[in-house]
């Protein structure tokens, strides 16, 4: 088990007149290896949540288990925490700052207190991970395109090797390209590394086609939690949160109130296809 | 008529080093060719680096053309002394809220612009109620920008355009940092303001779906304009959209992916309805041809 939740609470400002309840008895457990979606409009709690998850914010109330260990408990080291489950803020490409990828890249090995050779070993490891060509190591990041400065920031934390990676919207900003090849990306450190991996998106079509797990924030509470074509189906119940199933789902139930025996829950255009295929007889 | 006319524009981001020797050169748009008609909802479509961005700087002249002329409402804008003028005529809108608002309160914020060009103050409240009506802010005019949603923000920031009395508003990627129903109300306001107050609107973005409703889509790659229609016609050529590293929509990509499959469905489907109109009847066919 990776990552165990319970009963967390949080409060912005306790105590003062900007009192808010940002967490409201958050559970959950988070085995191995999972591909977690997490999604709930701007305010949700999403960003709170995911902060307290690496030690960055600690709960009013609640705990926090990491491979089992309370992350609170007596002589737990944050610090430790913080290499094994790296966070990768929105825009991380703004945190960049080294005058080479290479050099940005080794920060955070450095600051671990490895040795040289390891530190580079390292970075050359994390550098091919996101898929950035030998070419750009030695640029300064500043010069590289958005999708590349998204790869070097990225790096950076998967330079410290982590467990578990969450991320904060990775893909804002980006043309349809440059999000699909990040996405496909982290999909690979899923499968291949063995990554734990929590996504904060804020596109349903993305989620429905990458995650194994879907969680929905609202008004800092968790309130759906399944695979996501579980969760699509409480397609209304999403919209009045301000959330949205990904389109073919809503096609897909229009077909069924028309008669229509259309098969499965459907959320991703592959299998709209194939189902109205089926119905066609083709 | 026109409101942006751009003739063989080039675009050069010029590096130098220390003693000033030019090092590299960037050419960000490459002899571009379009003119903007007044009262048009255009969408520009690009991947990142396309040169869409530097197009925009051009209609508000932040930035200056290398070759070629850029005229706005008939004004050059290489042309110094109308730069203010341009400036009324032609507002931006850009990604982040945040770096857009200056004001401690939100009516403040919006009269910002006009007072700076010295209106009366009269003049200046009219201007600040006019605005925050029209992008549907009123309600939260005594409050602290910092305490509103993504979305509520970027109508300030529009808002404070307004507030100009542009004939055109130029929005770099508006959305890109919202949730999705802040995507939806900002792209309300853009296409009410369009609508109602005949503001032109040029809007970049990488969001398909708020392409749909343009009156024209123009894709840009490497600085050059490489395609150039309405949504329908744009987003018909799903391969070639995707050759330049964008998307469609899904259910245009959907219905294009029948198509392939032998589905007698229309090119360019670019609505969930418009989907369902054309694919009923083929399964109703369908149905009373199995239960026969």
């Amino acid at each position: 088990m990776a990552i165990k939740v319970e009963g967390l609470n949080y409060i912005y400002g306790q105590g003062t007149a900007f009192e808010q309840h940002a967490l409201k008895d958050v559970s959950f457990e988070i085995p191995d290896n999972q591909f977690v979606g997490l999604i709930g409009h701007t305010g949700s709690g999403k960003s709170t949540l995911i902060q307290h998850l690496n030690g960055l914010i600690r709960p009013s109330s609640g705990t926090i288990w990491f491979n089992g260990t309370d992350i609170y408990s007596e002589g737990y080291s944050l610090k430790q925490l913080r290499s094994k489950v790296g966070l990768v803020f929105q825009y991380p490409e703004h945190q960049l700052f080294e005058i080479d990828v290479f050099s940005d890249v080794c920060y955070g090995p450095r600051n671990l207190g490895l040795n040289e050779e390891e530190i580079k070993e390292r970075a050359r490891e994390a550098l091919n991970l996101v898929g950035l060509k030998e070419k750009y190591w030695e640029q300064s990041p500043f010069e590289l395109s958005g999708g590349q400065k998204r790869r070097v920031a990225i790096a950076g934390v998967l330079a410290m090797r982590p467990e578990v990676l969450i991320l904060d919207e990775p893909t804002a900003g980006l043309d349809p390209r440059g999000r699909d090849e990040i996405l496909d990306q982290i999909k690979e450190l899923h499968s291949k590394q063995g990554m734990t991996i929590i996504l904060v998106s804020h596109s349903m079509e993305d989620i429905a086609r990458y995650a194994d797990r879907l969680m929905v924030m609202n008004h800092g509470e968790k309130t759906f939690d399944g695979t996501p074509k579980e969760v699509f189906e409480h397609y209304k119940e999403l919209e009045a949160m301000g959330l949205a199933a990904p389109q073919v789902t809503y096609i897909s139930h229009a077909l069924k109130e028309q008669g229509i025996p259309i098969e499965g829950d459907i959320t991703t255009v592959e299998e709209a296809r194939d189902a109205i295929l089926r119905l066609l007889g083709k | 008529m026109n409101i942006v006319k751009a003739s063989k524009l080039i675009y050069d981001y010029i590096r130098r080093d220390e003693e000033e020797n030019i090092e590299e050169v960037d050419r960000a748009i490459d002899n571009l060719d379009i003119e903007i008609e007044k009262g048009s909802f255009v969408a520009v479509l690009g991947h990142n680096g396309s040169g869409k961005s530097t197009f925009a700087k051009q209609i508000n002249g932040i930035l200056t053309p290398t070759e070629g002329t850029v005229w706005v409402s008939g004004m050059n804008t290489a042309d110094e002394d109308s730069i203010w003028e341009i400036r009324k005529k032609a507002g931006m809108v850009f990604q982040n809220p945040d770096n857009q608002i200056i004001g401690n309160v939100v009516e403040e914020d919006v009269g910002f612009g006009p007072e700076n060009i010295g209106i009366p103050t009269e003049e200046i409240w009219k201007r600040v109620d006019d605005s925050l009506k029209a992008v549907g802010m009123t309600a939260y005019r005594h409050k602290s920008p910092n305490k509103l949603s993504g979305g509520q923000k970027q109508r300030v920031a529009i808002a404070g355009v307004m507030a100009m009395r542009p004939e055109c508003i130029v929005l770099d990627e508006p959305t890109a940092m919202l949730d999705p129903n802040g995507r939806k109300e900002v792209i309300r306001t853009v296409r009410e303001l369009n609508k109602q107050e005949g503001i032109t609107v040029l809007l970049i973005t990488h969001y398909m779906e708020e392409v749909i409703q343009a009156d024209r889509v123009i894709v840009m790659d490497d600085g050059k304009l490489v395609m150039d229609g309405t949504p329908r016609e744009i987003f018909s050529k799903v391969d070639q959209l995707k050759a330049y590293r964008l998307d469609v929509p899904q259910v245009t990509e959907l219905a294009y992916e029948l198509r392939k499959a032998g589905v007698d469905l229309p090119e360019g489907i670019l609505s969930q309805q418009e989907f369902l109109d054309n694919l009923m009847p083929i399964l109703r066919k369908q149905e009373k041809s199995n239960g026969n």
